[in-house]
Order: C-alpha cells, then structure tokens, then sequence
C-alpha cells in the first residue's frame, strides 16, 4: 500500500490576547498547501499546547503571539517539549516581535520568528524543509 | 516491540505513534494491529454524527466531562473534511474541547478525511482499535458533519447518536432513508432556539412509523451543549443502551457484522493493491485493446485477475 507524509501542524495561540485573524489566515494557507492544520483556539497555556501536540503527533508547532508575552511563553513551550521527549516538533513563532527579541527565541529553540508582512509562501517553503519525517 | 507496550500501557506518545503509522498506511503499522488485536473489544464505542454546525464537538466536551466525572477514561477520535483539491485540513474540534486538554484521563486524536467519503477516515477504524487496546473506557467518534447520506458510523460504532438541531427542514426530512435510520438516540441540540420543540415531534412521529415490532425505540433527547443541559440524560441513555446491548446478543451481532465489513474490505484493497502495483504494464496495454475494440472490459478484468501461468 503507498505511504503518505501529509505534514501535520498545530497552530495554537498562547497567552492572553483575542486577536486570532493571523493565526486563521496562516491556518488557511498550510491547509492550502496541503497540510492537515490543528487549530486549537485562543487563550492556550504552554502545557495544553504541548499535551495537544503530542496527542496529535503533529511534525510542527506555529506559535501566534500579539500581547508581548513571547519571551516567556515561546521557550516555555520549547523547555515542556524537551521535558516530554518531543522536542523533534519543530516550533515557529508569529506575531508582533520586536526585532531585538528574535536572537534570544531562536536561542531558546524558536525555529524561525516571522514578523508581519511575511508572505505565506515563506512559511510553508520553511515548514516544509525543516520537518523531519 | 516497545510501541506495542507503550500502546498497552495507555502511554500518550505510544498511542499517537501508532495512529500516526496507521494514518501514514506505514507497514510497521499492520504489524502493530496484529499484535493489539487481543486486546481490543473493551470500549464501548460511541459514533456522534450530524449534519455542520450542530454542536457535536461541543456535545462531546460535555458528554466526555460527565463520564470522566464517573472515572472512566475517554479516547476521542475527531474527524474533519480533508479538501479534495489539495489534501490539506482544517481540523477544528479541538477548540470546542479545551477544556479536556490537560485531562490525563482524556485522549484527543483529529483527524482529517483523507478521501474517504463516509463521515469517517480510513485510519479511523483502526485508530479506534488502538484507543481501546490502550485501556479505554469509551471511544467516541465524531464524524465529518454529515448531509443525508454518510453513515460509514454505523460500521465502527456500537451505538450512534444522531444530532439535529432546529431549523434544518420539514417533517418529510424526517421520513427520508439515510442517516435518519443509523440513530440509536437521537440529540436535539440548542434546544433553546425556536422550533426545538417541532423537531422533536417530528423525530416521534417519524419513529411511530417503524414497523419492526421487537426493535428498541430510540430515545429522542433536548440538549443545550453549550451550557450541559440535558447532558445526564444522554448520559443515562448511553448507558442504559449499551447495557441492554451488551446484555443481550445484539452487541455480538452487530460487531461481527461489523468484523464481516472490514474483512472483506482490507481482502479488497490488498487484492486491488497487489493488481495495480504487479501489472500497471499489462494495464496500461488492456486499456489501449480496450478503446480499440479488440478485448471488451470484462474479458480483459477476467485476464487481469486470472493467476499468472
């Protein structure tokens, strides 16, 4: 019987703020490129976003932050993965981040940060050759 | 095998490994089945179904809240349409069950379509096989939401819930054949909304006209998923549906039925799988002959099958 690969991602949106358009619209174009997209829906604490990517067995994990509480609930996110034994899941992160606070996350273990006015295209190209199948 | 065990130990990873083998068509994952096999036939499964937006997602936070109220561990399998133009999904059911993230006693699995047109998935049936493997006291599917037609559930579930809402039509929608005939409860969701009271009329009306005479009549119940409301009472009913199921030989009767499905099924896609990899030549020359004349298609089907000389 053939094999599939369909990569699967959770977009989750931790933290406290309502805006969730961002998140929608990254959602819709993984799932246009074929993608199987778990949206979890807002206000996620790390550890739920964590024990639903591990449920899901999901291959990436798309962060959408806007409140500024990235620096702390980013690697949070990154250290519960590397507790669970997950820490294969590649983490990207969204949203409003200053540039000054994008060496740090990636030094937590962020993949890649992309700030507003990324196409989508560049999200899915970097999604799809940094997963590990 | 330590994935077998993990599975056998209920451990979440495990778990989410071998669905994810099952849902990628992997071979190891065959293999793993075999080994599980034994240790299915626990759960009781519940398949929730109904049309998009009725609240099954919603109904199954409050009906999963209320078993883990009585201690009794919850594998959940959700399955959304997966587009047919990409292969891509969006899975959504999760956001109506946050509430049951952190739950140590809950399993959330989502699923997309993958081609099949039923309600369900292909890698559901065996999903499910997992779950119960992993000590599972219930295991509930959510289908796709459903129009008139697919009712794939009844092939995995042991009892159906069929949830309908206000406002989706005349009583004549409610004498048509189709998933009108899967339900063993029938939930009227938002309750609140105007016309609940009709539908549910309706549903009666259309279950006094079943002839057979030692068939169990289905319960129709007024739920508001949102705020719990009438939840102990599908509650009950499950229960009480699955006790008398389980008492009785129906339980028996349905699942080898069920068994006699599959069988036949994974016999067909091996078989066909075998063809098409072994003679996609010979194919590929058959359908030529075929435009032009010279075999017709059931002479050259008949080759096809016919053991190699």
């Amino acid at each position: 019987m053939t094999q599939t690969n369909t990569i699967r991602v959770l977009v989750a949106k931790p933290g406290l703020d309502g805006h969730d358009r961002g998140a929608k619209v990254i959602a819709r174009a993984l799932r246009d490129a074929g993608m199987e997209v778990i949206y979890t829906g807002l206000r996620q604490t790390p550890e739920q976003i964590v024990e639903a990517a591990i449920q899901e067995d999901v291959d990436a994990i798309g962060l959408s932050i806007l409140s500024g509480a990235h620096n702390f609930l980013f690697p949070k996110v990154v250290e519960l993965l590397k507790k669970e034994g997950a820490d294969d899941i590649l983490v990207i992160g969204g949203g409003v981040i200053p540039d000054e606070d994008i060496p740090g996350l990636k030094e937590a273990g962020i993949a890649e940060i992309f700030t507003p006015g990324t196409p989508t295209s560049r999200i899915v190209e970097f999604i799809k050759e940094n997963v590990k199948h | 095998m330590d994935l077998i065990q993990s599975v056998l130990n209920g451990e979440k990873r495990g778990i989410a490994k071998m669905i994810t083998l099952i849902e990628k068509n992997a071979p190891e994952a065959i293999e793993a089945l075999k080994q599980i096999y034994q240790h299915t036939g626990k759960a009781a499964i519940i398949g929730i179904t109904g049309p998009p937006g009725s609240g099954k997602s919603s109904l199954v936070n409050q009906l999963t809240k209320k078993i883990r109220s009585e201690d009794k561990k919850v594998g959940i399998i959700a399955i959304d349409p997966t587009s047919p133009f990409t292969g891509g999904a969006l899975l959504g059911d999760r956001i109506r069950m946050q509430e049951l993230a952190l739950d140590q006693g809950v399993f959330i699995r989502s699923m997309g379509s993958r081609g099949a047109l039923g309600g369900l998935s292909r890698a559901s049936y065996d999903a499910a096989k997992v779950l119960d493997a992993a000590g599972m006291d219930y295991v509930i599917i959510e289908t796709v939401g459903v129009g008139q037609s697919e009712i794939d559930i009844v092939k995995l579930a042991d009892i159906v819930a069929l949830v309908l809402i206000p406002g989706m039509g005349d009583e004549v929608q409610a004498i048509k054949a189709g998933v009108m005939e899967i339900g063993d409860v029938f939930v009227v969701n938002k309750a609140d909304k105007d016309g609940a009271n009709r539908v549910v009329t309706e549903i009666e009306m259309m279950l006094d006209l079943n002839t057979e005479k030692d068939a169990a009549r289905p319960p129709v119940i007024k739920t508001i998923a949102t705020t719990g409301e009438g939840i102990d009472e599908l509650n009950e009913h499950i229960k009480k549906y699955w006790h008398q199921i389980a008492n009785s030989n129906e339980l028996a009767k349905r699942r080898k039925e069920r068994i006699r499905s599959e069988l036949i099924s994974i016999t067909e896609d091996h078989i066909l799988n075998q063809i098409l990899s072994d003679k996609s030549s010979k194919i590929d020359s058959m359908v030529k002959d075929i435009y032009e004349k010279k075999i017709d298609p059931y002479s050259a089907m008949e080759l096809l099958i016919a053991p190699e000389k």
